[in-house]
């Protein structure tokens, strides 16, 4: 039996004033559980990332409630919910957001320097995760001077090295040919999935959907529960 | 919190180009600020070096007198009733004049006369060569060795001169610690002579010089004085009305201040730009530590290190700037007036704090702005 990692009920989100209001989530609910690669795809504007964000404790719901381990995310205060994210949720962003002015070992330790590590025991555990992702040799190089695939593992050891219990990955192969998409998830899936993670994945990229312990549908801001073969 | 800082350092450092420019303007900016302020302290400086170097503690003069230099005569009694004032230990006449100089190869050279009391020889310099007692010699004259020394044609003891058709010989040859404003040599004899030499009004007396028993005397004395129809002033006193009178009176305070506002405004404007600029570009990556869990008390002080940082490194490499230039105009200039003293480094510091507190004012509040969400979004 999987233990729920996430809970979200009835999550409503609302963007803009008057006319221009439009409602981004209308009544979602789901659950992700650990040891599990949940994908949400659906078409752009769907309301995946909005989702997405939500669930993260980064944008604040109109309504609804969402539990990380049991515990209701959205009655935190703001340094609580910082620190949530901090210490619970790795985040792999679409355009990597990596920081071109340090290196890559650098770029790696940043969320061990936000939890107050030194910057010498950072470094060192940067480097041990940038070992795990294969790029162990690359850590004094800038991320400007790495290929997409290579960036795009960069973001993976930094977002896995705070040791989240949550990975949240927001088109993790959008910038990236095929091959080396479905190599960057394949890794995922074989080395960062683990009992006690659960990973979630924004995606519309159907190549790598096979690699999905469950995938869930959106469509205008609802989520239509598909299943996984359902989809395929 | 160590490793945020050493984070911050490492963006703001290795964005070169931005950092360069962020340097440059502040440092170009403290430069200007100092070499202003420097300058007009070091003309304030020399318009009391006569004051500084004789180092009397009170200064009798007419009250209409505005620097040392315009003076104007008073009568002997003035240094009869100073005397008689309760609290007074002793007081003494000292004259402060003009004269033409006469040299061996036919050119005249203004200078400055300064005649001490005969008996006291109160505030006479320190003599580098000579003894003090020549100076009640036959036509006796200290020379002052100062950057203006040379405009007598360095002269040695025993040189002979012509002050204003009498004869004159150097019997001495001093240090003082402040050189004049005007550019003129100074000569030291004593007051008798010196009115003597010298084309006189028919009052002679150019300041009573007086010294109280205790300082607590000091507000009766010039009281006192003041009944008298004179005015007495402390040393620091004297040297503030000589500041308002440069400050307020002769327009160059008021240039200074313009020039010193323009080298804030300039500076300002450089850094503040290029800073706003430097987070601009950054906001992204601002909004990335937030979404990863950055609170936004660390985000300001990171920023707040940053123009701190740069502040800090700018100013010191303009007061650098500032000191290396004043020593190598010295060196071709000997009367180059500049000084960088404790106020125009207080005050450049604390122009730099405002301008590091402006710039990142407008960083904090546009970090502070963004949200996390919009990183997701792209």
């Amino acid at each position: 039996m999987l233990q729920p990692a996430i809970q979200a009920t009835g999550v409503v989100k609302w963007f803009g004033e008057g006319e221009a209001r439009t409602q981004a989530l209308r009544d979602v609910s789901l659950s992700a559980n650990f040891g599990e690669m949940l994908y949400i795809v659906g078409p752009s504007g769907s309301g995946k990332t909005t989702l997405l964000s939500v669930l993260s404790g980064i944008l604040r719901p109109d309504s609804g409630t969402v539990s990380v381990e049991g515990a209701d995310i959205w009655s935190l205060n703001s340094d609580q919910l910082a620190d949530f994210r901090l210490h619970k949720i790795g985040f792999v962003f679409q355009d990597y957001h990596l920081f071109p002015r340090l290196t890559t070992a650098e770029n790696v330790a940043v969320p061990l320097i936000l939890k107050r590590m030194n910057w010498g025991d950072a470094i060192k555990q940067a480097v041990h995760y940038l070992d795990i992702v294969g790029l162990k040799g690359r850590a004094e190089l800038p991320p400007v001077k790495l290929s997409g695939g290579e960036q795009q593992r960069v973001a993976i050891a930094r977002a896995i090295a705070g040791q989240p219990e949550i990975l949240i990955m927001d088109e993790p192969t959008a910038s990236l040919d095929g091959e080396t998409g479905q190599g960057i998830v394949r890794f995922v899936k074989q080395n960062i999935l683990n009992e006690s993670r659960c990973i979630l994945i924004v995606t519309h990229d159907s190549r790598i959907y096979d690699f999905a312990t469950r995938i869930l549908k959106m469509a205008d801001g609802r989520l239509a529960g598909a299943e996984k073969r359902e989809i395929l | 919190m160590k490793g945020i800082f050493k984070l911050a350092y490492k963006l703001l450092v290795n964005d070169k180009p931005k950092f360069a420019a962020l340097i440059v303007g502040i440092t170009f900016s403290v430069f200007l600020i100092v070499q202003m302020m420097a300058m007009f302290s070091g003309i304030l400086n020399r318009a009391s070096a006569t004051i500084l170097n004789v180092g009397a503690a009170i200064w009798v003069m007419d009250p209409a007198v505005q620097t040392v230099a315009n003076t104007i005569g008073m009568p002997d009694y003035v240094l009869d009733a100073v005397k008689s004032i309760e609290g007074v230990n002793y007081a003494v006449p000292f004259y402060s004049g003009g004269a033409l100089v006469k040299l061996a190869d036919g050119t005249y050279q203004a200078v400055t006369v300064i005649g001490l009391d005969d008996t006291t020889l109160f505030g006479r310099p320190q003599l580098l060569e000579g003894k003090i007692e020549d100076i009640y010699g036959e036509n006796a004259f200290i020379v002052v060795k100062d950057t203006e020394f040379r405009k007598l044609e360095n002269p040695q003891i025993g040189t002979q001169f012509e002050v204003n058709d009498n004869r004159g010989v150097i019997v001495g040859i001093a240090k003082v610690n402040s050189n004049s404003l005007f550019g003129v040599p100074t000569l030291y004899t004593t007051y008798y002579r010196a009115l003597q030499y010298l084309p006189n009004p028919r009052f002679t007396i150019s300041y009573v010089l007086a010294e109280p028993k205790n300082p607590a005397d000091v507000p009766r004395i010039k009281r006192q004085i003041e009944a008298l129809g004179y005015l007495a002033l402390t040393k620091d006193e004297f040297i503030d009305r000589i500041t308002t009178f440069y400050k307020y009176q002769t327009g160059i305070g008021t240039n200074i201040l313009i020039m010193t506002v323009m080298s804030f405004i300039v500076g300002l404007s450089i850094s503040g730009q290029t800073f706003y600029t430097f987070v601009l570009e950054n906001l992204d990556k601002f909004g990335a530590f937030k979404a990863m869990g950055a609170k936004s008390r660390e985000l300001i002080l990171m920023i707040l290190f940053q123009a701190s940082f740069t502040a800090l490194t700018g100013y010191g490499l303009g007061i650098g700037l500032c000191a290396f230039l004043i020593r190598l105009a010295r060196a071709r200039l000997p009367d180059y007036a500049s000084v960088i003293n404790v106020w125009n480094l207080s005050f450049a510091f604390v122009m730099v704090v405002i301008i590091a507190t402006v710039s990142s004012y407008f960083a904090v509040r546009k970090v502070l702005q963004v949200e996390p969400f919009d990183i997701f979004r792209g």
